[in-house]
């Protein structure tokens, strides 16, 4: 019988919710790396089973971690235990945390300066891997979007990371700043449908698309305005919060920004905005559903300082026409008092008939709907803050 | 024999219980204790000190003999008493909330 595996990730560890295709009864596992923030897990389409995960601290740095049995068991790539801890070439092991940004003559990129808070000069610092985007078709290749923001990837299953430097070495690099979460590389969308086109998204930078597999990259910004920046619409500069894009219509891509959501139907190539009747435009995630590419969900937040959910009503607004109207989903949500956020990786979908919305809260609630949204009821209710929640759909 | 007392974060990474002890081929300095300990659990490099400038992280400090030894340079000897095992040399996480 079919079913869901739900990777949640949160501020002091994982945690992996399953349930059968009814999604009715979860068994709850974890938590997994305790203590540890886990940014983001996520599987191998290629190979369900093969899990990623990164666990970070501020205080002991970047750790990846690998499941090859769909989160039985994990290990850091390279060092399992009992393997040796050196290469038959003497080379220390344990390479799976070392993320270094390419500056080698011949590929790579100075470490120039990107703009700090205050529009100073600010140099490029390895802080963390936000989001894994394992390949659609390689179980070992694995994209990591990285704060300060770059792309890096690995091709032998997260046991060494490089970085694909045309992205940082973006002539427009040095005008990028931090939004409030820090600089970082949040989104990775691959294109089912050209094999070298990559989408990723930067805050506070904008969309960026490379055509190439990663080698070179120009903004996709056109149609986008931000007024907290001098010029708004200027080429860059945008702080895109989440991209999503349905895996039938990839030229077809929804944005939330900062404020307003937006919608592509050019690859990026422009934008224009469909908020419509949201009772507002801030927010955070943005997911389409399943088999209806022309429906997508966002979670509005009051605004960029207060990021709770307005009235105190914990509502996904779901429209149906590709933007601009848009119906609350409020059936089996808390609807006074609640004043929790949704973060730009908490909410993804399954591809069940019919389709199953989940998103995890800064209150620690993970909810889901099997209906594609019109009831809900929460998986759990007290995890530590929800930082990323992904969904497989196991045969 | 030199004995290491790691955070509660780090022995789990490690998959160790307890102390560390190490044997240390020459004279104890915090990099030689660093290198052997990275030498025998790999998983661990990088969560101590940077992986290429070799610097400690910032929120990571080193105790010894009720001293904090963390800016000390990277090859200066250790304390003769970490040096012959009679205390541990530990290495912790700063206090800084989390």
């Amino acid at each position: 019988m079919s079913g869901v595996r739900v990777l949640v990730g949160t501020r002091k560890g994982a945690f992996i919710l399953t349930a059968d295709g009814k999604r009715k009864d979860w068994d709850v596992s974890g938590p997994l790396f305790t203590g540890w923030e886990v940014y983001h897990m996520k599987g191998s389409p290629a190979e369900p089973d093969r899990l990623y995960a990164s666990q970070t601290s501020s205080w002991f740095g970047q750790i990846i971690q690998r499941s090859s049995d769909g989160g039985k068991t994990w290990e850091q790539p390279g060092t399992k235990p009992g393997e040796p801890t050196m290469t038959p070439e003497g080379m220390p092991m344990g390479e799976s945390n070392k993320f270094v940004y390419d500056t080698s003559s011949g590929s790579g990129k100075p470490l120039t300066t990107h703009q700090w808070y205050d529009g100073t000069p600010h140099p490029w610092e390895f802080a963390r891997v936000w989001h894994l985007e394992p390949s659609l078709a390689d179980p070992d290749t694995v994209y990591a979007g990285v704060e300060d923001a770059a792309l890096f990837r690995t091709t032998d299953g997260g046991r060494t990371w490089r970085e694909l430097p045309g992205l940082r070495g973006h002539p427009s690099a040095g005008g990028w700043a931090p939004g409030a979460g820090g600089m970082c590389l949040h989104t990775v969308l691959l294109d089912p449908s050209h094999p070298d086109r990559i989408f990723a998204a930067i805050s506070a930078a904008g969309a960026f698309r490379s055509d190439d597999a990663g080698q070179t990259w120009r903004p996709i910004n056109k149609g986008l305005r931000s007024d907290q920046i001098p010029n708004p619409t200027a080429e860059v500069g945008h702080c895109v919060h989440r991209i999503a894009m349905h895996p039938s219509r990839p030229d077809v891509l929804f944005m939330q920004k900062h404020w307003d959501v937006m919608r592509s139907d050019d690859a990026g190539e422009s934008w224009t905005e469909v908020s419509g009747n949201l009772p507002t435009d801030f927010g955070f995630p943005i997911d389409v559903h399943a088999h209806e590419p022309n429906t997508v969900y966002v979670v509005p937040i009051k605004n960029d300082s207060e990021h709770f959910v307005p009235d105190g009503k914990l509502r996904v607004y779901r429209s149906r026409t590709g933007g601009n109207e848009w119906e609350a989903l409020t059936n089996g949500l808390p609807q006074s008092n609640c004043y929790v956020n949704v973060l730009r990786d908490a909410m993804a979908v399954d591809s069940l008939d019919s389709c199953g919305v989940y998103f995890g809260t800064t209150g620690g609630q993970v909810y889901a709907s099997s209906d594609a949204g019109d009831t809900w009821a929460p998986i759990v209710r007290d995890l530590p803050a929800v930082l990323s929640v992904e969904v497989q759909t196991l045969p | 024999m030199i004995r290491v007392v790691l955070p509660q974060h780090l022995r789990r990474l490690a998959e160790v219980e307890g102390e560390v002890q190490l044997d240390i081929d020459g004279q104890a300095t915090f990099r030689s204790v660093l290198d052997a300990l990275e030498a025998s659990y790999p998983m661990l490099r990088g969560t101590i000190r940077d992986h290429v400038t070799q610097q400690r992280r910032p929120l990571v400090r080193f105790f010894a003999c009720e001293q904090d030894l963390s800016h000390e340079p990277p090859d200066a000897r250790l304390p003769d008493a970490i040096a012959t095992g009679a205390e541990p040399f530990i290495i912790l996480g700063a206090m800084a909330g989390g």
